[in-house]
Protein backbone atom coordinates (compact mmCIF):
# COMPACT_ATOMS: atom_id res chain seq x y z
CA UNK A 1 0.00 0.00 0.00
CA UNK A 2 1.17 3.27 -1.00
CA UNK A 3 1.83 5.37 2.07
CA UNK A 4 0.29 8.96 1.76
CA UNK A 5 3.13 11.86 0.95
CA UNK A 6 3.70 13.92 3.57
CA UNK A 7 4.39 17.81 3.01
CA UNK A 8 8.21 18.88 2.82
CA UNK A 9 9.60 19.93 6.43
CA UNK A 10 9.88 23.97 7.50
CA UNK A 11 12.84 25.53 6.12
CA UNK A 12 13.62 27.49 9.19
CA UNK A 13 16.20 29.66 6.88
CA UNK A 14 15.83 32.80 9.00
CA UNK A 15 17.75 30.69 12.27
CA UNK A 16 20.99 29.69 12.50
CA UNK A 17 21.91 25.97 11.52
CA UNK A 18 22.42 24.81 15.14
CA UNK A 19 18.99 26.40 16.34
CA UNK A 20 16.99 24.71 13.65
CA UNK A 21 16.59 21.55 15.32
CA UNK A 22 14.98 23.50 18.60
CA UNK A 23 12.05 24.66 16.93
CA UNK A 24 9.26 23.09 14.87
CA UNK A 25 9.60 22.69 10.93
CA UNK A 26 5.67 21.28 10.06
CA UNK A 27 3.27 23.60 8.94
CA UNK A 28 0.22 24.13 10.85
CA UNK A 29 -2.81 21.41 10.22
CA UNK A 30 -6.64 22.35 10.09
CA UNK A 31 -8.92 20.87 12.90
CA UNK A 32 -11.10 18.43 12.38
CA UNK A 33 -14.12 18.66 14.44
CA UNK A 34 -15.87 16.07 16.22
CA UNK A 35 -19.11 14.03 15.70
CA UNK A 36 -22.16 15.93 15.88
CA UNK A 37 -23.23 17.09 18.66
CA UNK A 38 -20.16 16.90 20.77
CA UNK A 39 -18.34 19.49 18.74
CA UNK A 40 -21.89 21.92 19.60
CA UNK A 41 -20.89 21.52 23.03
CA UNK A 42 -17.50 22.07 22.28
CA UNK A 43 -18.07 25.44 20.21
CA UNK A 44 -20.87 26.15 23.34
CA UNK A 45 -17.74 26.03 25.88
CA UNK A 46 -15.23 27.51 23.75
CA UNK A 47 -17.66 30.78 22.99
CA UNK A 48 -18.33 31.32 26.84
CA UNK A 49 -14.56 31.30 27.86
CA UNK A 50 -12.52 33.65 25.47
CA UNK A 51 -9.15 34.16 27.02
CA UNK A 52 -7.90 37.13 25.79
CA UNK A 53 -4.08 37.96 24.97
CA UNK A 54 -3.00 40.98 27.18
CA UNK A 55 -0.87 42.43 24.36
CA UNK A 56 -1.23 45.73 23.20
CA UNK A 57 -0.44 46.21 19.76
CA UNK A 58 -1.14 49.99 19.85
CA UNK A 59 -2.67 52.75 20.71
CA UNK A 60 -6.71 50.94 20.35
CA UNK A 61 -5.65 48.65 22.80
CA UNK A 62 -6.11 51.60 25.22
CA UNK A 63 -9.97 50.89 25.19
CA UNK A 64 -9.43 47.20 26.45
CA UNK A 65 -8.53 48.63 30.00
CA UNK A 66 -12.00 50.18 30.59
CA UNK A 67 -13.79 46.65 29.67
CA UNK A 68 -12.10 45.05 32.49
CA UNK A 69 -13.23 47.47 34.82
CA UNK A 70 -16.58 47.12 36.97
CA UNK A 71 -18.07 49.79 34.12
CA UNK A 72 -18.30 47.43 31.56
CA UNK A 73 -16.82 43.79 33.15
CA UNK A 74 -16.26 42.58 30.41
CA UNK A 75 -15.92 39.20 33.01
CA UNK A 76 -19.29 38.63 33.21
CA UNK A 77 -18.88 37.38 29.42
CA UNK A 78 -16.82 34.99 30.86
CA UNK A 79 -14.17 36.87 29.23
CA UNK A 80 -10.44 37.35 30.76
CA UNK A 81 -6.90 38.39 29.79
CA UNK A 82 -4.04 36.21 30.01
CA UNK A 83 -0.27 36.49 30.31
CA UNK A 84 0.72 34.72 27.60
CA UNK A 85 -0.21 33.43 24.13
CA UNK A 86 0.17 29.90 25.28
CA UNK A 87 -2.83 30.38 27.41
CA UNK A 88 -4.79 32.55 25.38
CA UNK A 89 -7.21 32.05 22.81
CA UNK A 90 -8.66 35.53 21.07
CA UNK A 91 -5.94 37.65 19.59
CA UNK A 92 -7.23 40.90 19.87
CA UNK A 93 -4.86 43.53 17.58
CA UNK A 94 -5.13 47.02 19.26
CA UNK A 95 -5.48 49.13 15.97
CA UNK A 96 -2.16 50.08 13.48
CA UNK A 97 0.65 47.72 13.44
CA UNK A 98 4.38 48.38 11.91
CA UNK A 99 6.24 45.91 10.70
CA UNK A 100 8.64 45.81 13.87
CA UNK A 101 5.08 44.86 15.60
CA UNK A 102 4.02 42.36 13.32
CA UNK A 103 7.01 40.19 13.88
CA UNK A 104 5.79 40.16 17.38
CA UNK A 105 2.33 39.58 16.34
CA UNK A 106 3.22 36.66 14.02
CA UNK A 107 5.04 34.73 16.66
CA UNK A 108 2.74 35.41 19.18
CA UNK A 109 -0.16 34.02 17.07
CA UNK A 110 1.60 31.34 16.29
CA UNK A 111 2.26 30.38 19.54
CA UNK A 112 -1.28 30.12 20.30
CA UNK A 113 -2.46 26.60 20.94
CA UNK A 114 -5.91 26.06 18.73
CA UNK A 115 -9.17 26.69 18.59
CA UNK A 116 -7.49 30.32 18.36
CA UNK A 117 -9.59 33.75 17.43
CA UNK A 118 -8.50 37.38 16.18
CA UNK A 119 -10.18 40.37 16.76
CA UNK A 120 -9.21 42.80 14.97
CA UNK A 121 -9.82 46.79 16.47
CA UNK A 122 -9.85 50.02 15.03
CA UNK A 123 -9.89 51.41 11.28
CA UNK A 124 -6.04 50.98 11.06
CA UNK A 125 -6.44 47.09 10.67
CA UNK A 126 -9.05 47.39 8.39
CA UNK A 127 -7.70 49.78 6.02
CA UNK A 128 -4.71 51.78 7.15
CA UNK A 129 -6.91 54.17 8.75
CA UNK A 130 -4.58 57.02 9.45
CA UNK A 131 -1.42 55.76 9.15
CA UNK A 132 -2.49 54.90 4.96
CA UNK A 133 0.50 56.94 4.22
CA UNK A 134 3.09 54.90 6.80
CA UNK A 135 6.56 54.01 5.46
CA UNK A 136 6.53 51.43 8.75
CA UNK A 137 2.84 50.87 9.22
CA UNK A 138 1.28 47.89 7.51
CA UNK A 139 -2.48 48.60 5.85
CA UNK A 140 -4.36 45.61 6.73
CA UNK A 141 -3.66 42.91 8.91
CA UNK A 142 -5.51 40.22 7.47
CA UNK A 143 -2.85 39.99 5.13
CA UNK A 144 -0.80 38.33 7.54
CA UNK A 145 -2.37 36.43 10.07
CA UNK A 146 -6.59 35.85 9.52
CA UNK A 147 -9.73 37.88 10.99
CA UNK A 148 -12.54 36.52 12.41
CA UNK A 149 -14.28 39.75 13.91
CA UNK A 150 -13.29 43.43 13.03
CA UNK A 151 -14.21 46.55 14.97
CA UNK A 152 -14.25 49.54 13.02
CA UNK A 153 -13.45 52.93 14.92
CA UNK A 154 -10.87 55.26 15.70
CA UNK A 155 -10.92 54.01 18.54
CA UNK A 156 -14.07 51.58 19.45
CA UNK A 157 -15.76 52.37 22.07
CA UNK A 158 -15.88 49.94 25.01
CA UNK A 159 -19.68 49.36 24.03
CA UNK A 160 -18.40 48.31 20.76
CA UNK A 161 -15.48 45.62 22.11
CA UNK A 162 -18.53 44.27 23.94
CA UNK A 163 -20.48 44.19 20.55
CA UNK A 164 -17.57 42.37 18.63
CA UNK A 165 -16.70 39.97 21.41
CA UNK A 166 -20.81 39.01 21.56
CA UNK A 167 -20.04 38.84 17.70
CA UNK A 168 -17.15 36.68 18.32
CA UNK A 169 -19.27 34.14 20.71
CA UNK A 170 -21.70 33.66 18.25
CA UNK A 171 -19.58 33.00 15.67
CA UNK A 172 -18.02 30.45 17.18
CA UNK A 173 -20.90 28.84 18.69
CA UNK A 174 -22.30 28.28 15.14
CA UNK A 175 -18.94 26.94 14.23
CA UNK A 176 -18.04 30.08 11.69
CA UNK A 177 -14.85 30.98 13.36
CA UNK A 178 -12.85 29.32 10.52
CA UNK A 179 -9.33 31.86 10.80
CA UNK A 180 -7.34 29.21 12.53
CA UNK A 181 -8.24 26.51 9.44
CA UNK A 182 -8.18 29.35 7.00
CA UNK A 183 -4.54 29.92 8.23
CA UNK A 184 -3.32 26.47 8.16
CA UNK A 185 -4.84 25.94 4.49
CA UNK A 186 -3.13 29.33 3.02
CA UNK A 187 0.00 29.13 5.14
CA UNK A 188 2.23 29.43 2.11
CA UNK A 189 0.40 32.53 0.94
CA UNK A 190 0.25 34.55 4.46
CA UNK A 191 4.01 33.08 5.16
CA UNK A 192 5.06 34.97 1.77
CA UNK A 193 2.81 37.89 2.84
CA UNK A 194 4.34 37.69 6.52
CA UNK A 195 8.35 37.59 4.39
CA UNK A 196 7.61 39.80 1.97
CA UNK A 197 7.55 42.83 4.54
CA UNK A 198 9.40 41.84 7.51
CA UNK A 199 12.68 42.13 5.89
CA UNK A 200 15.11 40.61 8.51
CA UNK A 201 13.44 37.22 9.39
CA UNK A 202 15.08 35.77 12.33
CA UNK A 203 12.51 33.26 13.63
CA UNK A 204 11.37 29.84 12.97
CA UNK A 205 8.90 29.67 10.00
CA UNK A 206 6.34 28.21 12.03
CA UNK A 207 6.72 29.64 15.97
CA UNK A 208 4.67 26.60 17.34
CA UNK B 1 26.12 91.94 21.50
CA UNK B 2 25.97 90.88 24.52
CA UNK B 3 29.19 89.19 26.09
CA UNK B 4 28.49 85.40 24.68
CA UNK B 5 27.48 86.52 21.25
CA UNK B 6 30.79 88.70 20.93
CA UNK B 7 33.07 85.54 22.40
CA UNK B 8 31.32 83.13 20.11
CA UNK B 9 31.65 85.38 17.34
CA UNK B 10 35.42 86.30 18.00
CA UNK B 11 36.91 82.46 18.74
CA UNK B 12 34.72 80.36 16.30
CA UNK B 13 33.08 82.79 13.68
CA UNK B 14 29.23 82.86 15.19
CA UNK B 15 26.74 84.55 14.05
CA UNK B 16 22.93 85.08 13.71
CA UNK B 17 22.96 84.69 17.54
CA UNK B 18 18.81 85.45 17.81
CA UNK B 19 17.69 86.02 21.21
CA UNK B 20 13.98 83.80 21.05
CA UNK B 21 12.95 84.04 24.74
CA UNK B 22 14.91 85.63 27.88
CA UNK B 23 15.88 82.19 28.46
CA UNK B 24 16.10 80.94 25.09
CA UNK B 25 18.88 81.67 21.95
CA UNK B 26 20.34 79.92 18.96
CA UNK B 27 23.46 80.67 17.00
CA UNK B 28 24.86 79.59 14.24
CA UNK B 29 28.78 77.74 13.46
CA UNK B 30 30.63 76.50 10.86
CA UNK B 31 30.48 72.52 11.03
CA UNK B 32 34.14 72.05 11.33
CA UNK B 33 34.52 74.07 14.33
CA UNK B 34 31.26 72.62 16.28
CA UNK B 35 32.64 70.40 18.24
CA UNK B 36 35.10 72.63 19.50
CA UNK B 37 32.58 75.23 20.90
CA UNK B 38 30.71 73.10 22.46
CA UNK B 39 33.43 71.85 24.48
CA UNK B 40 34.03 75.79 25.58
CA UNK B 41 30.69 76.21 26.24
CA UNK B 42 30.24 73.35 28.22
CA UNK B 43 33.69 73.77 30.35
CA UNK B 44 34.25 77.47 30.37
CA UNK B 45 30.19 78.62 29.96
CA UNK B 46 28.34 76.26 32.34
CA UNK B 47 26.36 74.81 29.50
CA UNK B 48 26.99 71.10 30.65
CA UNK B 49 23.65 69.69 29.69
CA UNK B 50 23.13 68.46 26.28
CA UNK B 51 19.06 68.46 26.19
CA UNK B 52 18.68 67.62 23.01
CA UNK B 53 20.10 67.17 19.47
CA UNK B 54 18.58 66.64 15.94
CA UNK B 55 19.25 66.98 12.15
CA UNK B 56 16.94 68.90 10.15
CA UNK B 57 16.87 68.24 6.64
CA UNK B 58 17.35 71.80 4.48
CA UNK B 59 16.96 70.48 0.91
CA UNK B 60 16.23 73.81 -0.97
CA UNK B 61 19.77 74.70 0.14
CA UNK B 62 21.28 71.36 -0.04
CA UNK B 63 22.14 71.25 3.68
CA UNK B 64 21.53 68.89 6.50
CA UNK B 65 21.19 71.52 9.66
CA UNK B 66 22.28 70.14 13.19
CA UNK B 67 20.88 71.34 15.94
CA UNK B 68 22.78 70.58 19.62
CA UNK B 69 20.54 72.33 22.38
CA UNK B 70 22.92 72.98 25.03
CA UNK B 71 21.42 74.09 29.22
CA UNK B 72 23.41 76.40 31.83
CA UNK B 73 21.07 75.18 34.95
CA UNK B 74 22.82 77.69 36.87
CA UNK B 75 21.98 80.66 34.92
CA UNK B 76 18.17 79.28 33.41
CA UNK B 77 19.77 79.53 30.11
CA UNK B 78 19.74 77.71 26.69
CA UNK B 79 21.57 77.81 23.83
CA UNK B 80 20.76 76.08 20.62
CA UNK B 81 23.81 75.64 17.78
CA UNK B 82 22.89 75.38 14.44
CA UNK B 83 25.86 73.67 12.35
CA UNK B 84 25.08 72.81 8.79
CA UNK B 85 26.60 70.38 6.47
CA UNK B 86 26.68 69.20 3.31
CA UNK B 87 23.84 66.69 2.05
CA UNK B 88 25.69 65.09 -0.40
CA UNK B 89 28.14 64.00 2.21
CA UNK B 90 26.62 63.75 5.09
CA UNK B 91 29.60 63.46 8.01
CA UNK B 92 29.89 64.92 11.02
CA UNK B 93 32.42 65.38 14.40
CA UNK B 94 31.14 63.28 17.16
CA UNK B 95 30.35 64.48 20.66
CA UNK B 96 29.82 61.61 22.30
CA UNK B 97 33.17 62.54 24.36
CA UNK B 98 31.90 65.57 25.81
CA UNK B 99 28.22 64.02 26.30
CA UNK B 100 27.48 60.27 26.83
CA UNK B 101 24.46 60.57 25.66
CA UNK B 102 24.84 61.89 22.42
CA UNK B 103 25.37 58.42 21.14
CA UNK B 104 22.15 57.85 21.02
CA UNK B 105 20.96 61.08 19.45
CA UNK B 106 23.72 60.26 16.53
CA UNK B 107 22.50 56.75 16.11
CA UNK B 108 19.30 58.00 15.63
CA UNK B 109 20.57 60.68 12.99
CA UNK B 110 22.25 58.16 11.19
CA UNK B 111 19.24 55.45 11.15
CA UNK B 112 16.68 58.39 9.99
CA UNK B 113 18.73 60.95 8.23
CA UNK B 114 22.14 59.07 7.05
CA UNK B 115 24.38 61.43 8.88
CA UNK B 116 27.54 59.32 10.04
CA UNK B 117 29.26 60.01 13.13
CA UNK B 118 32.58 58.25 12.89
CA UNK B 119 33.80 56.79 16.04
CA UNK B 120 30.38 57.03 17.90
CA UNK B 121 29.74 53.63 19.69
CA UNK B 122 27.25 51.59 17.72
CA UNK B 123 26.15 54.31 15.18
CA UNK B 124 25.54 51.72 12.78
CA UNK B 125 23.12 49.75 14.75
CA UNK B 126 19.65 49.63 14.10
CA UNK B 127 17.56 52.25 16.36
CA UNK B 128 13.94 51.89 15.89
CA UNK B 129 13.40 50.02 13.07
CA UNK B 130 13.87 46.55 12.09
CA UNK B 131 15.41 45.11 8.78
CA UNK B 132 14.93 48.51 7.18
CA UNK B 133 15.79 48.16 3.55
CA UNK B 134 14.67 51.57 2.16
CA UNK B 135 16.70 54.85 2.19
CA UNK B 136 16.69 56.89 5.32
CA UNK B 137 13.06 57.80 6.08
CA UNK B 138 13.60 61.38 7.36
CA UNK B 139 14.99 62.63 4.48
CA UNK B 140 12.26 65.06 2.36
CA UNK B 141 13.02 63.13 -0.74
CA UNK B 142 11.60 60.06 0.62
CA UNK B 143 8.45 59.42 -1.11
CA UNK B 144 6.63 58.08 2.13
CA UNK B 145 3.14 57.38 0.08
CA UNK B 146 4.79 55.68 -2.78
CA UNK B 147 6.86 53.55 -0.60
CA UNK B 148 3.83 52.88 1.53
CA UNK B 149 1.58 51.79 -2.20
CA UNK B 150 4.71 49.84 -3.16
CA UNK B 151 5.04 47.57 0.01
CA UNK B 152 2.29 47.74 1.64
CA UNK B 153 -0.94 46.00 0.56
CA UNK B 154 -4.12 47.77 0.72
CA UNK B 155 -7.86 47.12 0.87
CA UNK B 156 -9.70 48.26 -2.54
CA UNK B 157 -12.61 50.96 -1.84
CA UNK B 158 -11.10 53.55 0.64
CA UNK B 159 -11.97 56.83 -0.72
CA UNK B 160 -11.00 60.58 0.73
CA UNK B 161 -13.33 62.87 1.04
CA UNK B 162 -12.40 67.16 1.68
CA UNK B 163 -13.60 67.44 5.01
CA UNK B 164 -15.21 70.64 4.67
CA UNK B 165 -17.61 69.89 1.50
CA UNK B 166 -17.98 66.64 3.13
CA UNK B 167 -19.02 68.09 6.33
CA UNK B 168 -21.68 70.62 4.50
CA UNK B 169 -23.08 67.82 2.37
CA UNK B 170 -23.66 65.94 6.01
CA UNK B 171 -25.10 68.18 7.85
CA UNK B 172 -26.60 71.32 5.34
CA UNK B 173 -27.54 68.97 2.26
CA UNK B 174 -30.00 72.09 1.20
CA UNK B 175 -26.94 74.32 0.76
CA UNK B 176 -24.25 71.78 -0.41
CA UNK B 177 -25.18 71.81 -4.30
Amino acid sequence: MKEKSKPAPLANEGLPPEERGLFCDAAPREYAPAQGILEDFYNWARSQSLWVLGFGTGCGAIELRPLMTSRFDMYRFGIQPRPTPRQSSVFVIGGYASVKTLKRIVRSYEQMMGPKFVVALGSCTINGGMYWDSYNTIKRIDQYIPVDVYIAGCMPRPEALLAGFLELKKIIREGKAEGQNEYARNFDWYKANQKNVIKDWNMPDYNW
Amino acid sequence: MNDMESALAERYGAWNWHDQRPDLASVFLESSKTHDALAWLRDSEGYRHLSFATAIDNIERNVFTLTYTLRNHEKRHSLIVHCDIDRGKPLMDSIHLLWGQAWTYQREMKEWFGIDFPGSPRVDEEFVLEGWAGPPMMRRDFDSLAYSDATYAERPGRVTHDPAAHMKAELYPEVAE
